[in-house]
């Protein structure tokens, strides 16, 4: 009968109206600056720099190999190596870049320089507040600004962060192994001991 | 209690020469009347914009004051600073004058709706005709701002808004007629007056009869189209026509015509009240203590509320269904309204007065509402290339 | 004469004069409105409160729309007329005022202005409905007969433009 949609419409609307002052889902609004929806495990916005302990110079994972310059589609990484070398996670010395600029005004968020690290030294960050008054000199991120801890990835990605984990932990066992089988004493050869020789 | 405001006038009106106090009187009761529907006004916008929001399931305006219910003075100095664009071919002299051709005569209609008991701006013998002539003079303010904005759009517009507001105005009229033709009068004082009382428990208002809900019904479909109010908003549609008539007003004539269309809103709403919802009586003989003040702003209160609830509820009418709909429906209806209003006078009170005229009614109501869903049926959608 | 009938009556006169001499045509329209508005006034002025307001809602509120749809929907574009006033403006002034001068004072000097005016009658809206439906109910009738004959009229020659398409 005419009216008779109406009628439900009405009806929908009034509970609509009356039930968002009762229950959480007919009023889905997250009022922005001062509460904020909890991102995706997968949401990706820039790069930041992975570093081990806490000390950020010490610890970092980069070690200038400029793959992932060179990988970049919009060439936003700008790196300069180090003339010295310092020791990485396990043990070996490695160069540090001595700058690592990302200009994040043409950064586009592929994640390619990620795919392509095998040091899993650069992943990607959250954060989308990243607005300056500055347009060409702040959205320039130097080292100190891309470097962040561990313990942050690991809250940010898990899942990543974990297999990161697993992956350098492997490595450092490894390498570990192969120190102490260097350190131990090796068994005796005859061409070793001179004296047993003749 | 209920004559306080009336006391507290006289009392004021004493104070002047005896030669000018019809003047002083009429005086004070303008400004009261300005005063306290464009208080109204800015309230209704708050309310409206935080309803629909609470209807489409997020918080409406909440930033300026708290809970956002000093969001109309931020409105206000808005339209007040903004600045005043006339474009160059237009023609500035009807293009000024359009605001005004619509909120003066909408604040005229104002003055024969009577508010409590004794508190009508001017009580006149032929109050209704008054409201309907003054209502009639709003169509051409929307001509003149269509057609002074030199904008083919602004034109369309404007046609289709005149042509909605005639095409409304009978059905409109005719449930008006209906009840002028039963309580005998044209003058609102007397519609009250008929109204009055109580039997069995429930009050006699003219919307408590058959013939009286369904012109209440009529009357509020109507009063929606006239106000260009949603569902009936094609003419300003906002995603449609941009902005339809006033398209190229900014700043304040903008408000203006924003107060215009809202206490065009209220008139109408007031007299709805007046008509078919018994004034400022009190619903129950065991209310009458309350005042009557308000009980005629509670009654508006809930108009404005349904008017808001049914904005938020039905989309958009398309122009044809809208002229449709006007002629080929609520025309017939109000005709046989008229006719079922003049057999309820002669019957005998009682049941089968009830069950004629509500089949009367109920009859008519259902074939003309097959009648007009006739060439609406589409059925399932057909795509020519994805299948 | 009063100072209202004063006023009232030049309005309407400036909105007449307006409405002949306007260039563009939809002011001339416009003006017009204001001549029927101060024609109301004048009504309302001499308490026939019905009539003054049945001019105000059917003169301006549906005959001017009316004029105006015509205008809009036959001329189009505003095109600006060169000057209304023909080359021999004086003397048709001349002529019009020498016209007007004759009729007033025959009239002023006949017997019509001298009959005793009687008292005006209170006309309430019951007496006009009783007097139409008793005295007038005739020609009522036969208005309402006319109003109709128009409607089917205007719906046929539209129905026709649509079929001819």
């Amino acid at each position: 009968m005419l009216g008779e949609g109406i009628v439900k419409g009405m009806a929908e609307t009034a509970r609509n109206f009356l039930g968002s002052y009762v229950k959480e889902d007919r009023l889905t609004t997250v009022q922005y600056p001062e509460e904020r929806l909890p991102q995706k495990e997968a949401a990706r916005n820039f790069p930041f720099l992975v570093y081990d302990g806490d000390d950020w110079q010490a610890g970092m994972r980069c070690v200038a190999c400029q793959i992932c310059e060179k990988e970049c589609p919009p060439q936003c990484i700008y790196i300069t190596k180090s003339k010295d070398k310092k020791p990485d996670h396990a043990g070996k010395a490695q160069i540090y870049p001595a700058i690592f600029d990302i200009d994040i005004s043409v950064c586009m968020s592929c994640q390619i320089c990620v795919e392509v690290c095998p040091f899993d030294a650069i992943k990607m960050d959250t954060e989308f507040e990243l607005s300056t008054g500055d347009r060409f000199g702040d959205l320039l991120q130097h080292k100190n600004d891309l470097s962040k801890s561990n313990t942050y990835f690991r809250k940010l990605h898990p899942t990543e962060a974990a297999e990161a984990d697993a992956r350098l932990a492997a490595e450092r066992a490894k390498a570990e192994a192969k120190a102490k089988a260097a350190a131990a004493p090796k068994p005796l050869s005859p061409a070793s001991v001179p004296a047993l020789a003749k | 209690m209920d004559q306080i405001f009336v006391t507290i006038k006289h009392w004021a009106v004493g104070f002047g020469p005896a030669q000018g106090q019809p003047i002083i009187s009429a005086i004070i009761s303008v400004v009261l009347l300005i005063a306290v529907f464009a208080s109204l006004f800015a309230i209704t916008t708050v309310l409206e914009r935080k309803g629909l929001g609470r209807i489409q399931n997020r918080y409406g305006p909440n930033r300026v004051g708290p809970f956002g219910i000093l969001q109309p003075v931020a409105d206000g100095v808005k339209a007040l600073i903004k600045e005043d664009i006339v474009p160059r071919t237009a023609d500035s002299v009807v293009h000024f004058l359009a605001p005004l051709v619509l909120v003066v005569p909408v604040f005229l209609a104002l003055a024969v709706v009577p508010m409590g008991r004794n508190m009508v701006a001017v009580d006149m013998d032929a109050g209704v005709l008054f409201f309907f002539a003054v209502g009639a003079a709003t169509e051409l303010s929307v001509f003149m701002a269509g057609w002074s904005s030199r904008n083919k759009y602004s034109l369309l517009g404007a046609m289709r808004a005149i042509a909605q507001m005639i095409s409304y105005e009978v059905p409109l009229i005719l449930s008006a007629v209906t009840v002028i033709m039963m309580a005998g009068s044209l003058s609102t004082v007397k519609i009250i007056e008929a109204q009055a009382g109580y039997a069995g428990g429930l009050p006699r208002w003219f919307v408590l009869t058959p013939w009286g809900l369904t012109g209440f019904i009529l009357f509020m479909i109507a009063a929606a189209a006239e106000s260009n109010r949603s569902p009936f908003d094609l003419p300003e549609g906002e995603s449609e026509i941009i902005a339809g008539y006033y398209i190229e007003y900014s700043g304040f004539k903008f408000a203006l015509f924003f107060l215009g269309e809202y206490i065009g809103m209220f008139a109408v709403s007031g007299l709805a009240i007046t008509l078919f919802l018994g004034g400022w009586h009190a619903p129950f003989s065991f209310l009458t203590w309350i005042p009557s003040y308000f009980w005629f702003f509670g009654k508006l209160l809930a108009l404005i509320a349904v008017f808001i609830w049914v904005r938020g509820t039905l989309p958009r009418l398309r122009m044809d269904q809208l002229m449709n709909f006007a002629w080929k429906f609520m025309l017939p209806m109000a005709l046989i309204n008229l006719v079922t209003a003049g057999i309820w006078r002669f019957l005998s009170p009682g049941f089968s007065r009830w069950l004629i005229c509500s089949l009367l009614v109920l009859g008519p109501y259902v074939m003309l509402a097959r009648g007009l869903l006739l060439g609406s049926d589409v059925g399932k959608r057909t795509y020519r290339y994805a299948e | 004469m009063p100072a209202s009938f004063i006023i009232l009556g030049l309005l309407t006169l400036a909105g007449a004069i307006a409405a002949m001499s306007l260039r563009n045509l939809v002011h001339c329209a416009l003006a017009l409105t204001v001549a029927f508005a101060g024609l109301a006034a004048l009504y309302l002025q001499l308490d026939a409160q019905f009539i003054g307001f049945a001019q105000i809602l059917v003169y301006i509120g549906a005959v001017a729309i009316l004029i105006v749809f015509a205008i809009l929907l036959t001329r189009g574009s505003e095109t600006p007329q060169p000057s209304i006033l023909s080359p021999s403006w004086f003397g048709g002034i001349s002529v019009a005022v020498v016209v007007f001068g004759v009729l007033a004072m025959t009239i002023v000097r006949s017997a019509v202005a001298d009959r005793n005016l009687p008292p005006a009658p209170q006309v309430s809206v019951r007496e006009l409905g009783e007097q139409l439906m008793t005295k007038y109910l005739l020609p009522l009738e036969v208005i309402g007969l006319l109003l109709t004959a128009a409607l089917i009229g205007a719906v046929i020659i539209a129905m026709h433009e649509k079929e001819e398409r």
